[in-house]
């Protein structure tokens, strides 16, 4: 059987893997992030909650997702 | 007399008050104090979301963005760069324009850094952000603020949490007198004579969270700041009688006996 190729990528300052030609909506699928009330950004630079089909995760990515906590 | 709304970015809000979101207990408890306190302003900062704990409440299920303004925050940046990118993600959250800068210099007393707060200040105008500045109590710093296109300055009353009430009374009324922006203390109040005494010194709105949300009972003193905050600006329209060094009695003596 042939091992499906993974890569690592770094959500919200955590390692995790996943295989590639992996899509930023399937990840944000696996990770049950509801796309509402959030902001999404990769390498530092914000996406478009849009476009994230077309968005497909690379080794070494780093995202950040965020939302509105309690502040002052 | 028939007061006029707190304006901001040409945009009227009933209250006078805003308040923080941090350091309660609970959301309930935030929404709670949020309500009796009348507010129509919230701040909220903007951090990553928490993937292994899905489940975990979010101020948004609490408090709804549709009836409350949110306001977010810039908190714990110590540069422009940060600052910027949390606010281009806050906005990208949900459209949000209106937002506190907050650039600090030093963790421990948690001043505002003033030259990234005036450069912050700048970018994020020019991105079309409607920036309130989170600033020290210095007129000229305060005037260069609205130079840079600032749309309300917020001096603070005393260091961020402290609670000391307003230590500058002389330098909050010359930013008054100078400018013609929503001028709002953010920071430093602890009891709701500070909030009046704010109000009272011409200041158009005050922001508080801690001296709210800490206290022994969060939802009594929100009521209290909302009454402070009224009370105070009431105060300050009616024109207070000027201070004499001597008395001057309230009952005639004619008649006298």
């Amino acid at each position: 059987m042939k091992v499906k190729n993974k890569i690592k990528i770094t959500v919200n300052g955590k390692q995790i893997q996943v295989i590639s030609n992996f899509s930023m909506k399937r990840l944000m699928a696996k990770l049950k992030i509801p796309l509402n009330k959030i902001a999404i950004e990769l390498n530092k630079k914000i996406i478009d909650k849009k476009r994230i089909s077309k968005i497909y995760l690379q080794k070494g990515d780093k995202i950040e997702i965020v939302h509105f906590i309690g502040g002052g | 007399m028939v007061d006029r709304k707190l304006k901001i970015a040409n945009k009227n809000f009933k209250s006078r008050l805003i308040v923080g979101t941090g350091k309660y207990r609970n959301f309930r408890e935030c929404s709670n104090a949020i309500k009796v306190s009348g507010a129509d302003i919230v701040t909220v900062a903007v951090r990553r979301v928490n993937i292994s704990d899905k489940n975990k409440a979010r101020l948004m299920d609490y408090i709804d963005p549709k009836k409350i303004t949110y306001l977010p925050n810039t908190a714990g940046c110590f540069n422009a760069e940060d600052a910027i990118r949390t606010l281009r993600l806050a906005r990208e959250i949900g459209g949000w324009k209106l937002v506190k800068l907050e650039v600090l210099g030093d963790k421990k007393n948690l001043f505002p850094e003033m030259i990234e707060t005036l450069r912050s200040t700048e970018l994020l105008t020019k991105e079309g952000f409607k920036v309130m500045v989170y600033c020290n109590d210095d007129p000229l710093m305060a005037k260069r603020l609205e130079n840079a296109g600032a749309v309300a300055i917020m001096p603070l009353a005393a260091p961020i949490g402290s609670g000391l009430g307003i230590q500058n009374k002389v330098n909050i009324k010359i930013i008054r007198q100078q400018t013609k922006l929503p001028l709002i203390i953010d920071a430093g109040i602890g009891q709701a004579s500070d909030a009046s005494i704010a109000m009272e010194l011409g200041c158009d709105g005050v922001l508080i969270n801690t001296a709210i949300a800490k206290a022994k009972n969060p939802i009594q003193m929100a009521e209290a700041m909302k009454l402070a905050v009224i009370s105070g600006r009431k105060s300050f329209l009616s024109g207070r009688i000027k201070p004499n060094l001597f008395g001057s009695a309230s009952t005639t003596n004619k008649g006298i006996i």
